[in-house]
């Protein structure tokens, strides 16, 4: 207890549990340990026979830090800006360090503004979101949905009661403006 | 080629899109044989880390085979089975140079304050990642390698990520012989944390979590003592009553960003991303280690400010160690040890799950169902 100067007593010695765990100790020493010491200075090591990477094309203007001096020479081309949310994202780089709650936050929200522009863009495509198929509730029903939560003592059973609202809400909402829109459009007509 | 592609918060799907080309002359396109779901790619599924655009692939565990090289790659052919880690990284930088992967400075425009990783968002770099049929390899002279003949795919699965990173947040523990361990979540990383503190030589190894099915888990693969934190008032004065009113030695948080436990907290930064990540799991390590403990931190939190306890680490002397893994420095050691048998990965895989099921895998593994601890994915199953 350490009311006094002696560490409490292990209830079982090294010795016990190198017998009873299979490789117990095979790293006791930090110097088999693979990231000790944290820094080595060895640029050899890693296969990297340059010392500056030659660049990639760039081909659009590529958003980035301003914390960074240029353009990194290699970079992902998963998804370009684009749309609203693409404005919102390059503004969010243009202009805000990592320093800076606005610009994690901007980002955020064209996060947020992204996912409604391709929603509706979907719709006017061959393959409209889905929010049954792609949200997967379906394993609600072949994976033990109602017998994995209750009666376990799960602490996230508290909020996820939360889940279907966020999800749901703004579908719900998108839905309601359609209906009002539409039948506004409709009196206007008659 | 077949991929996972998100949709917007909570939803993904399967889509055809283009085999992607090389980019950059140390490219590789590497064909996926397996992939994996990831803890953090539920916070990227939730919605939580800035700037993860809609049409973009996720998956940063995979292993595959070398489809294509570009013009500069001279340790990579064709037709050569490897193994990729998370980081993407250049071998060249002030940071590779000094062995810190994950913290490459050289591939990732989108922020300095986190290297690259494969299907991460942009605040990770904007790579796709292997949840598909294929993935670009960026310097493949660098990260990846050709998996031993005598490794079973799915521990090579599990080294990409999870087994390494849990076996780095051991070290990150500073563990000395004789110390009491205490792990935050009951994960593939908080399993794999919870083992590996052992081989480094741990008195006592504790494994807090909130499902049954993982702490069971923990008992059996990770010869852990395990507590569920949902049967206690207050878990904190349950580890100081257990530890002879002293606390752990180490603490390690394997929970992260999505951490349960505390309705305020959770609602703040899980729901409304209004923090880098609910820090209750964090909090609770502050909170249950000794006076001059260590607190490792393997848990993905997102860049934005979180509620840390940082007043009681300071007064309690505490040393707060963390960082993504640097996955390949770990390698050589982890051969060595599934070999000699004290590690077997592959036993926490729980799912195996085709491509075109992807939004179901998804939604089992985020919402817990059917006892799931390790989801893989296999695009060629159906
Ligand atoms: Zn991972
Ligand atoms: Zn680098």
């Amino acid at each position: 207890m350490p009311y006094r100067a002696e560490k409490p007593e292990r209830r079982l010695s090294s010795n016990d549990l190198r017998a009873r765990i299979p490789g117990w100790g095979a790293d006791l020493d930090p110097k088999d340990r693979p990231a000790v010491p944290k820094e080595r200075f060895d640029p050899g090591a890693t296969g990297a026979r340059w010392d500056f990477p030659e660049r990639q094309e760039e081909k659009w203007p590529r958003e980035r830090s301003i914390e960074h001096q240029f353009l990194t020479p290699v970079f992902g081309t998963s998804a370009p800006p684009k749309g609203l949310s693409g404005a919102m994202r390059k503004y969010s780089y243009k202009k805000y360090s990592e320093g800076r709650a606005a610009h994690w936050l901007l980002l955020l929200a064209a996060d947020r503004v992204d996912a409604w522009e391709s929603h509706l863009r979907s719709f006017a495509s061959l393959r409209p979101d889905n929010p049954i198929t792609e949200t997967g509730v379906r394993s609600e029903f072949t994976h033990r949905g109602l017998s994995s939560r209750f009666g376990r003592k799960r602490a996230d059973v508290n909020h996820e009661w939360l889940d279907p609202i966020i999800v749901g809400a703004p579908w719900a909402a998108a839905a309601a403006i359609a209906a009002v829109a539409f039948r506004a459009l409709a009196r206007r007509r008659a | 080629m077949r991929a996972m592609v998100y949709r917007g918060p909570y939803k993904v799907r399967v889509e055809e899109k283009d085999i992607p080309p090389i980019e950059h002359p140390n490219d590789a396109i590497v064909r996926v044989t397996h992939a994996a779901i990831c803890g953090s790619d539920l916070h990227l599924y939730h919605g939580m880390m800035p700037d993860t655009r809609v049409g973009m692939t996720f998956g940063h565990e995979f292993i595959g085979v070398v489809e294509e090289v570009g013009p500069s790659v001279q340790n990579l052919k064709r037709g050569d089975r490897v193994m990729v880690p998370f980081n993407v990284y250049c071998g060249s930088c002030y940071f590779c140079a000094r062995g810190l992967y994950s913290n490459c400075h050289n591939v990732n425009p989108n922020a300095t304050a986190v290297g690259a990783i494969y299907g991460y968002s942009h605040t990770c770099g904007g790579y796709d990642g292997g949840q598909a049929e294929f993935v670009r390899v960026p310097f493949a002279d660098v990260g990846p390698s050709i998996m031993p003949e005598w490794m079973d795919p799915e521990d090579a699965l599990l080294l990409t990520d999870a087994l390494a990173t849990g076996y780095f947040g051991a070290q990150l523990g500073d563990i000395v012989e004789g110390d009491t361990v205490v792990v935050f979540g009951a994960g593939p990383v908080g399993l794999f944390a919870a083992k590996s503190s052992w081989l480094m030589g741990a008195g006592r190894v504790i494994v807090i979590d909130h499902l049954d099915y993982r702490l069971e888990k923990a008992r059996t693969f990770a010869h852990a003592e395990t507590y569920n934190f949902a049967e206690y008032n207050d878990i904190v004065v349950q580890m100081k009553k257990i530890t002879d009113y002293l606390g752990a030695d180490v603490a390690i948080d394997a929970v992260g960003a999505e951490a349960d436990g505390n309705f305020t907290q959770h609602v703040t930064a899980a729901k409304f991303k209004l923090q880098g990540g609910s820090p209750v799991a964090l909090n609770w390590a502050i909170d249950s280690v000794r006076k001059g403990g260590t607190i490792s931190v393997m848990g993905a939190y997102g860049p934005m400010f979180s509620a840390v306890k940082f007043g009681d680490a300071l007064n309690k002397g505490l040393t707060l160690r963390m960082n993504q893994c640097p996955v390949k420095r770990q390698w050589p050691r982890l051969f060595e040890h599934i070999k000699n048998g004290y590690l077997k990965p592959s036993d926490i895989i729980t799912h195996r799950i085709p491509l075109e099921h992807i939004a179901e895998g998804y939604h089992i593994f985020s919402a817990k169902l059917d006892d799931c601890i390790k989801p893989v994915i296999v695009p060629d199953a159906s």
